[in-house]
């Protein structure tokens, strides 16, 4: 199996507190991974690196390419990096709120977009036709995550399920490779967590994605993960299998915390 | 244009320079006073009180008034203009921007906007366009002789005027209970909301600092530059609000250091190359773009990341 | 078929607002010509203002100094070369610009060309700024813009100003002016760049995430709206026939500013609305600048500058309570007017019912 993105040995400094530290992670095409650990132990900033939103204060994260090349995407704009393929979700959800539905996934077609501004505002025929593809596969996609029929409505006024659903739809509309989802089931009953574990599957197996997620619900780590990493305090305390982790003496002190005076 | 600053060096005497630099640091002491008002309240708000630099015109047709019309001795006038400036701050700080405490940012923007606009054309609707002089205070503006050059005695009083209100601003601040207030609010203002401190008090009471501060300066500025028209805060205004970015806005030391960076830096560049003269208002601008590019967070401002 | 519909109508929209410019070239006085032709170039630059403001989210006050580009463009380009040494009376004019004389339309295009390069020059330092420090900068390149202006003399005649400049109170030009603007903008925002621009405005980080590069989006957004400004300041010139650095003081600005907070930030069809009671508004209040005598007294409170202060405080209210404006971000679609012919009432219904 091939390697698709390799954080090597990054850390991330802000000011006098270190975030992240040391962190190294492979992820290997097709796989499902998560990276899990108690709240405030840097899993978001890791993601934020990788998706250029920070530039990391150490270390390299290396991403293979369409045509098998690897790049060096640290420090890179959010933006190109989207480009390359590495799309993500946020964890307290970022939609367009007052634009509909219909146009936060459309927004995302648009890097895929040759034409220059001046052949899109005048609408000729070149635009026109790659405008029509794009209409065509937010259709698709809307249809196939079951917003087709809201498609209308403001982002902002979905329930929280759905525009969930819509973010990582959204996120699908820019063609990645690799998917990022900070944690996708935050705030969801079972039943929600069961139907958004299915769709993740789902997705995955469909466009034969990777995907890299965070997330505290345990029930769809173990049951999706083909790996997990987990984090404490900026660190890496232990990675593996699903059953692995389970029997990991340093993740359940982690979680449970340490009794002083045992 | 370096052969020619030489030239400008070598024609300038030592008196000379004395007298620039003088000026300068009386032009900075001004531009600092009114700079704190503009980072104390960006410190808490978040926002440019566009008004602020009309305040300060208002304050100067207060004095006028005081003075000229009405025959008040100058210093209960200067008295009466801080009380009355003050309270002008907290009106508009009442009217113009608290309802608006949750909108949107840009909707801030545009009542500031509106209300700097509306003081300006309240001024001239009130008081006529035509300028008006400032009151003669004759201790104040008496020339002082040394050897050849003279200086004005408020080019004097002013530094240590801006200094005895520091010191006592900064005492405000930092030793009482509503300074400590004020502290906590700009820090974090939810939480020191949650924790029960009183926002509409705090707010209220910067405001009305801030616009004190103005009025002295305004007061001061009167009686360096006499000329008063509506329009005469919205240069020293946005000037002031550069100051404020470039010592770091939200931290008062810092708006002093920009102040006095920004006062004797005019001075200097009109005194060492006359031929740019007509490019003086340009210089503020310049550099805060300068800063804003290298050094985002001002001088002494603290590092903001946004949350993601 | 919507859309062939829609299309159809706009056209037929656009050939009869042409007959009434006609109309009003041929029957109207020359100051109502003068007020038309008024709205509509302040249509265009509200709108130019609307790009970046409104759509992109990026919050401007540069347009009295793209304004002021496009207007000393047409005036130094278009003033007969024979009039020119009477215009640079004191400062005789560059002796390389001082032969060069520029049709009507091409001084407008090179007018906007050299305001959209301006803020591409710009553009790279502050549109990395955000909201009030936005404001300011882009405020102080507007009186930079002015400054430069005053002083180089033998270009722009400095503070004198440039007088004798042809010019043009036809409403048949300055409307075909106004429509390409309005079709080209409109085009744009629905437009895949528009739908960035959008993106950008409603949340920056998501919109980098899904690919969109913030700066190029935004310089783009900003030499748009230069380019509109500058065409927009150029009819200005035009239609006053003088131009003089004190016409594009920052204040200025605040005029468009009103427009589009009055028509709604984000609304093509709004900043057509808030051009036209803006400056339909400030002609009108003109009234309350002269004395008024009732019963043969002398109302005391009208005189000289009443009319600003009804304009400041029109622009407060209008931020205070009526946030939205006419329009909000809505546009006034054929679709909308055909169900208010259906159904007028729905209009005043609640928010929720209307979709």
């Amino acid at each position: 199996m091939t390697t698709v993105l390799k954080v090597d040995s990054i850390t991330m400094q802000f000011g006098g507190v270190i975030a992240v530290n040391n962190l190294n992670i492979d992820i290997h095409e097709g796989e499902i991974i998560a990276l899990i650990g108690p709240n405030g132990a840097g899993k978001t900033t890791a993601f934020n690196m990788i998706t250029g939103v920070y530039k990391p204060t150490k270390g390299r994260i290396l991403y293979t390419n369409d045509a098998g090349e690897e790049v060096d995407i640290t420090g890179m704009k959010p933006s190109t990096i989207a480009q390359l393929g590495v799309a993500r979700t946020f964890q307290n959800i970022r939609l367009f709120k007052e634009l509909t539905v219909y146009e936060n996934v459309m927004i995302a077609e648009h890097l895929h977009l040759k034409s220059d501004f001046l052949s899109a505002t005048l609408h000729l025929p070149w635009y026109n036709k790659e405008q029509q593809v794009a209409e065509e596969e937010v259709e698709r996609l809307l249809k196939e995550v079951g917003l087709w029929e809201e498609r209308g409505e403001k982002a902002s006024s979905l329930p929280y399920g759905k525009q969930r659903r819509l973010e990582i739809i959204r996120a699908m509309a820019t063609h990645p490779k690799v998917l990022l989802l900070d944690e996708p089931a935050a705030g969801m009953n079972p039943n929600e967590t069961d139907d958004l574990t299915a769709f993740i599957k789902t997705i995955h197996d469909k466009y034969h994605l990777t995907v890299f997620m965070i997330e505290h619900h345990m029930d769809l780590v173990m049951e999706i993960s083909d790996r997990i990493y987990v984090l404490d305090f900026g660190q890496t305390i232990a990675k593996g299998t699903p059953q692995e982790i389970q029997n990991d003496d340093r993740v359940i002190e982690a979680y449970l915390g340490v009794d002083e005076d045992a | 244009m370096q052969m020619e600053l030489f030239q400008a060096i070598a024609n300038m005497s030592g008196a000379n320079f004395a007298q620039h630099l003088v000026n300068g640091i009386s032009l900075g002491s001004l531009y600092a006073l009114i700079a704190i008002g503009y980072t104390m309240v960006y410190g808490i708000l978040l926002m440019i009180n566009f008004a602020h630099g009309d305040i300060v015109m208002m304050a100067c047709y207060f004095a006028f008034f005081g003075i000229t019309i009405f025959h008040i001795p100058w210093y209960i006038t200067f008295v009466g203009v801080i009380i009355a400036t003050a309270l002008l701050g907290a009106i508009i700080e009442r009217t113009a921007y608290r309802p608006l405490r949750d909108a949107p940012k840009n909707s801030v923007l545009i009542s500031a906007i509106g209300a700097s606009f509306l003081l300006e054309n309240l001024a001239n609707y009130l008081f006529s366009g035509r300028p008006m002089r400032f009151p003669n205070i004759p201790l104040l503006s008496q020339n002082i002789s040394f050897g050849s050059v003279q200086i004005q005695a408020i080019s004097f009083v002013i530094p240590v005027i801006t200094i005895l209100s520091l010191v006592v601003l900064l005492h405000i601040v930092n030793h009482t209970k509503i300074g400590m207030a004020m502290r906590a609010v700009s820090k974090d203002y939810e939480i020191a909301r949650v924790m029960g401190v009183n926002i509409d008090n705090v707010i209220s009471t910067t405001f009305i600092i801030g616009s004190a501060l103005a009025a002295i300066g305004a007061f001061m500025w009167g009686v360096k530059y006499p000329g008063i028209t509506p329009m005469l805060g919205v240069m020293p205004g946005l000037k002031c609000f550069i100051a404020a970015v470039i010592g770091g806005i939200g931290n008062i030391k810092g708006a002093v250091i920009g102040g006095f960076i920004l006062g004797l830096g005019e001075i200097m560049i009109v005194a060492f190359f006359p031929q740019l003269s007509g490019y003086r208002d340009a210089f503020a601008f310049i550099l805060l773009i300068i800063i804003l590019f290298y050094k985002p967070t001002g001088l002494l401002g603290e590092k903001i990341t946004e949350k993601v | 078929m919507k859309k062939k519909r829609d299309l159809i109508l706009s056209v037929i929209l656009l050939i009869v607002l042409f007959g009434l410019s006609w109309l009003l070239n041929s029957e109207m006085d020359s100051y109502v010509r003068r007020i038309a032709n008024l709205c509509m170039i302040y249509a265009i630059i509200g709108l130019s203002m609307n790009v970046t403001n409104g759509f992109a989210g990026q919050f401007s006050l540069g347009q009295a100094g793209f304004m002021a580009i496009g207007a000393y463009v047409v005036g130094i380009f278009t003033v007969p070369v024979a009039a020119r040494a009477t215009v640079f009376y004191a400062v005789p004019m560059n002796p390389a610009i001082a032969g060069i004389q520029l049709p009507v339309w091409a001084a407008l295009l090179g007018g906007g060309l050299l305001a959209a390069l301006v803020a591409f020059l710009i553009g790279a330092p502050i549109l990395r700024l955000k909201g009030d420090y936005l404001a300011i900068a882009t405020l102080g390149f507007s009186e930079i813009i002015r400054i430069v202006i005053t002083n180089a003399s033998s270009i722009t005649n400095g503070a004198l100003g440039i007088k004798d400049i042809p010019t043009l109170n036809d409403a048949r030009y300055i409307f075909l002016a106004t429509a390409i603007a309005f079709v080209f903008i409109a085009a744009l925002i629905n437009s895949s760049y528009g739908r960035a621009f959008k993106a950008i405005r409603e949340d920056e980080i998501a919109a980098e995430a899904m690919g969109i590069n913030l700066y190029k989006h935004k310089c783009l957004a900003f030499m748009i709206s230069a380019f509109f400004a500058g065409v927009g300041g150029g009819l200005y010139a035009m239609l006053l026939g003088t131009v003089d650095p004190k016409n594009f003081l920052f204040t200025l600005t605040y005029n468009f500013l009103l427009i589009i907070v009055l028509g709604g930030m984000g609304s093509i069809t709004g900043s057509m609305f808030g051009a036209i009671i803006v400056t339909a508004g400030l002609e009108y209040l003109r009234i309350f600048d002269e004395p008024l005598e009732l019963f043969g007294m002398n109302i005391p409170l009208f005189r000289p500058g009443l009319r600003m202060v009804i304009f400041s405080v029109l622009l407060m209210v209008c931020v205070l309570f009526w946030r939205h404006g006419i329009m909000g971000t809505k546009e006034l679609t054929w679709d909308r007017i055909a169900q208010f012919c259906k159904n007028p009432l729905a209009v005043f219904k609640r928010k929720g019912a209307a979709k």
